[in-house]
């Protein structure tokens, strides 16, 4: 599978090195790796949900009992939670930490991922949720602690998008 | 059974637990009978209640957390039942008020009303303790139970279709949000103490 493992580990490295403790996923293609990783260490709680916009409910619950977390979710899984989104963490200005796997924007082959790859971006934008791109894996550990960081101190949803180029080896 | 009487019945049991509410009659009945700190009451974001008393549940582990769901929502998000069965927190106690009934917002029938049964489907899912209550007492009885037995429960309580006359809480939610939190820090640091 072209999946790259060595930037899944890179990306798992740098939720480590923010404390994360607890995960939230639901499986996808570009996320098997990092799923892998946050069900094999014990030091993490990986939540695997039937929908992603149960994620929201367990990130705010978490965040509430002061415990860091992250959500692992496809753009189509960022489009199922838009409501959660605006009204559970946006209407309780509750932080919350999402990457993103970036399915149907450039390179993509799959037809069927394409119109939600089209979209995601402008509707990030238009819930103003700020986003960072991620395509370099030097990049990862900054960006994600970066995330993190405006998340908590704005009481805000932050989005880091990972990239075709970070996760897909061709 | 009228939900303000069970809620009566088993605010004894809750006024001292993490408590988190679905929005409207139940949130005001609580609120009208005693708000605490520890209490917080969703709003919005119908059905995820019970994900976020599961969230706490998995951050807090040495705490007991109570959720108050009722019918309509619990439809919104069957998944959860799954979800939470899956992780099977023994400190979470899953309540679902069921009147059959949207009552909030125009009282009309949900799908419990034509034989959908949440308790079936709680035990379908796999969550390991479910139980069912048609009075006060049973549900007293029930929660105090799932308190002590540190497996998770999800105890579907039947009631009457009525609510308060008035939805007014004169609760800021961001005010509830912020208290809450702080709350749930006094607790933990008090068992760290212990």
């Amino acid at each position: 599978m072209p999946v790259s493992l060595a930037n899944s580990q890179v990306i798992y490295e740098a939720l480590k090195a923010c404390d994360v403790k607890i995960m939230s996923a639901l499986p996808e293609t570009w996320l098997v790796h990092l799923i892998r990783m946050a069900d094999d260490d014990p030091e993490v709680t990986l939540i695997r949900v039937a929908k992603e916009e149960e994620a929201i409910g367990i990130s705010a619950g978490a965040h509430l009992a002061g415990v860091s977390s992250a959500l692992l979710m496809q753009n189509h899984g960022f489009l199922a939670a838009i409501n959660p989104i605006v009204s559970l963490a946006q209407l309780y200005k509750i932080p919350l930490l999402m990457l993103i796997s970036y399915r149907g924007h450039m390179g993509e082959r799959d037809p069927w991922q394409t119109q939600g790859g089209m979209i995601t971006e402008p509707l990030l934008r238009t819930l103003g949720i700020p986003v960072w791109h991620l395509s370099n894996p030097n990049d990862a550990r900054r960006r994600i602690k970066g995330a993190q960081t405006l998340a908590h101190a704005s009481l805000s949803p932050v989005a880091v998008l990972l990239t075709r180029e970070l996760m897909w080896e061709e | 059974m009228l939900r303000v009487d069970a809620l009566e019945a088993i605010y004894p049991e809750l006024k001292d637990q993490i408590v988190v509410t679905i929005m409207g009659a139940v949130a005001v009945e609580l609120f009208t009978l005693g708000h605490r700190h520890n209490f917080f009451y969703l709003e919005h974001a119908m059905g995820l209640a019970s994900s976020m008393g599961l969230g706490i549940a998995v951050a807090m582990p040495r705490h007991k957390v109570i959720v108050i769901d009722g019918d309509g929502s619990l439809l919104m998000n069957l998944g959860t039942l799954s979800t939470m069965a899956r992780y099977s927190p023994g400190n979470l106690v899953h309540i679902v008020f069921d009147n059959a009934s949207l009552l909030s917002v125009g009282g009309f029938p949900t799908a419990t009303a034509t034989g959908t049964d949440l308790a079936g489907v709680a035990r379908a899912c796999a969550v390991p303790q479910v139980t069912e209550a048609h009075t006060p007492d049973q549900l007293k009885s029930a929660v105090a139970g799932a308190l002590a037995g540190g497996k998770l429960t999800t105890i579907v309580a039947k009631v009457e279709a009525i609510g308060p006359k008035s939805f007014h809480m004169d609760l800021p939610l961001l005010e509830n949000r912020f208290q809450f939190k702080r709350a749930l820090e006094g607790l933990k640091a008090l068992r760290q103490h212990e």
